[in-house]
């Protein structure tokens, strides 16, 4: 069993988002400030008028962990989970899903993949970046 | 002079044992914890007025007076933020004792959270939670981040990668703690002292945590009886004087996961380290000892550096060599902290204080004129420092 999250208004689009393969971040349409996690009131200009860019997908690894015990509903163990610095300036924890618990290394590139849980719920999951073509 | 300074006063304390099931309902615990403390400074339970306790406890204020006899209460709050709120409650009781507003306050903490509720396991409740912090949890607990090791664990990582620190320097802190806890009855780990090889070679939990850089999950209450300054003098107890306490709540906070400061660590921390300075008018230089929050060795560490012990990234060197055992140049959790008395959210660290204040401590400092005490670490928090 998954645990799901807990959505509001300020947090719809992004699990729209995921569930359309898309990774939303929060861009305000007054002053033009991303943030991740979403909120809304714009930290930098106080307006309420919010819209979403689509990020690449990619990122460094910040920080991350290897979790061992104890067990986490719906995961396999052991897990890796990073908290990854976005091209677009902002960061988000994420699991990562191809990299074993070696060689995972702050400053690793990542790129964003979708695991779709069910109808109603799709993960950003995040591997290793690839060469661009 | 901070007009809430030096004015109110820990009469007493009290607390049940410490265990891994403690038999009783934890409504019961809080309840003999609160008689004990009572009985401690010589007030009767007609003398209390109000009481306090931690947003996240499960016995209610008036259940709490119900059951002890208390007919009238004229004050009663919760602090959130569960371990965080550990001095918040003694800031309350001495705020509502200073302005009169209550005679008698008695902060308490009460759970069976290793015999029920497990609070080291992955917590369903805490990502379902029907307000901001569950909203907040969305973006960590669906992705397999949900124990309080880990949390702490996603900190240690990038402070060890940023400043140097190792594994081991965390494992000095559980090898301190464990050498207190080693020579104090009520501690789980009694006459159990741990070498850092110990340390090294027990199992991974959550790299970089090792087992024994994680408190225990513990069955247990804590009360500790607030009252002025003059009332307390002619008590049965050598008073302990709230000379400060302070909240503090960073920039871009979060609960345990304020991930998302361009610099992470703990700044909410220094927030309440400047704040106890300031009202006390007392400096680092001025304490012969401290109990600091250590639910998970890495946040000690990052403490000492916030709280202006040492500078950012020192603390490895600060804390090496014995600096933070009984005889060193600053003894840190003598009672053995929460990684080797009990884990009971901060409240058995406050009590210790008293102790090492009145004199009483098994593991007496020589000559304690102050003691910092802080609360719970990677969320909002509160500090204080008593004074004899």
């Amino acid at each position: 069993m998954t645990v799901r999250p807990m959505v509001n208004r300020d947090s719809q689009f992004f699990w729209d988002g995921t569930r359309a393969g898309e990774l939303r971040i929060q861009r305000c349409n007054a002053c033009g400030a991303r943030r991740f996690p979403p909120g809304p009131a714009c930290q930098s200009c106080d307006a309420y008028d919010r819209g979403y860019d689509v990020a690449a997908g990619t990122g460094t690894v910040f920080s991350y962990v290897v979790h061992r015990h104890p067990p986490v509903p719906g995961k396999e163990l052991p897990i890796v989970i990073a908290l990854i610095d976005l091209d677009e300036g902002v960061r988000m924890v994420g699991e990562v899903v191809d990299v074993s618990d070696e060689e995972i290394e702050i400053g690793m590139p990542l790129r964003v993949d979708f695991n779709r849980i069910d109808d109603e719920l799709t993960l950003p999951v995040w591997r290793r970046a690839e060469e661009m073509p | 002079m901070s007009p809430l300074s030096r004015k109110a006063a820990i009469a007493g304390i009290g607390a049940t044992e410490f265990s891994k099931a403690s038999g009783r309902s934890e409504l019961q615990l809080s309840v003999e914890a609160v008689r004990a403390a009572l009985a401690d400074c010589g007030l009767g339970v007609e003398d209390v007025d109000g009481l306090t306790t931690f947003t996240m406890d499960t016995s209610s204020e008036i259940a709490l007076a119900r059951e002890l006899g208390i007919k009238e209460l004229r004050f009663f709050s919760r602090i959130n933020y569960g371990g965080g709120a550990a001095c918040a409650t003694v800031q309350q009781a001495a705020m509502a004792v200073t302005t009169g507003v209550a005679d008698v306050v008695v902060c308490y903490r009460g759970f069976n959270e290793r015999s029920e509720s497990r609070f080291g396991q992955f917590s369903l409740a805490a990502a379902t939670q029907v307000n901001t912090n569950g909203l907040d949890n969305a973006w960590t607990y669906p992705m397999g981040l949900g124990t309080p090791a880990a949390t702490v664990a996603m900190q240690a990582r990038r402070y060890m990668h940023e400043y140097g620190a190792t594994s081991a320097d965390f494992g000095a802190v559980a090898v301190a703690d464990r050498r207190h806890a080693a020579t104090n009855p009520h501690a789980f780990f009694y006459e159990k002292p741990i070498t850092l090889e110990d340390h090294q070679a027990s199992r991974m939990i959550v790299d970089p945590l090792h087992l024994l850089d994680c408190c225990q999950e513990s069955d247990g209450a804590v009360a500790l009886v607030v009252t002025s300054v003059e009332r307390a003098r002619d008590l049965r107890q050598r008073p302990a004087v709230v000379a400060a306490a302070a909240q503090g709540s960073g920039a871009d906070q979060y609960v345990m996961t304020s991930y998302y400061r361009d610099d992470i660590g703990i700044p909410e921390m220094g927030v309440v380290g400047r704040e106890l300075w300031r009202q006390s008018m007392l400096a680092p230089d001025h304490m012969p000892m401290a109990i600091l929050y250590d639910h998970f060795t890495p946040y000690v560490l990052m403490q000492l550096e916030e709280l202006g012990f040492c500078g950012r990234g020192e603390a490895k060197d600060f804390i090496a060599d014995g600096a933070i055992e009984l005889g060193g140049r600053l003894p840190l959790n003598t009672h053995g902290g929460q990684l080797g008395e009990a884990y009971i959210h901060g409240m058995n660290g406050i009590a210790e204080a008293v102790r090492q204040l009145r004199g009483t401590s098994v593991n007496q400092v020589p000559d304690v004129p102050h003691v910092l005490v802080t609360a719970g670490t990677g969320v909002p928090t509160s500090g204080l420092i008593l004074s004899a």
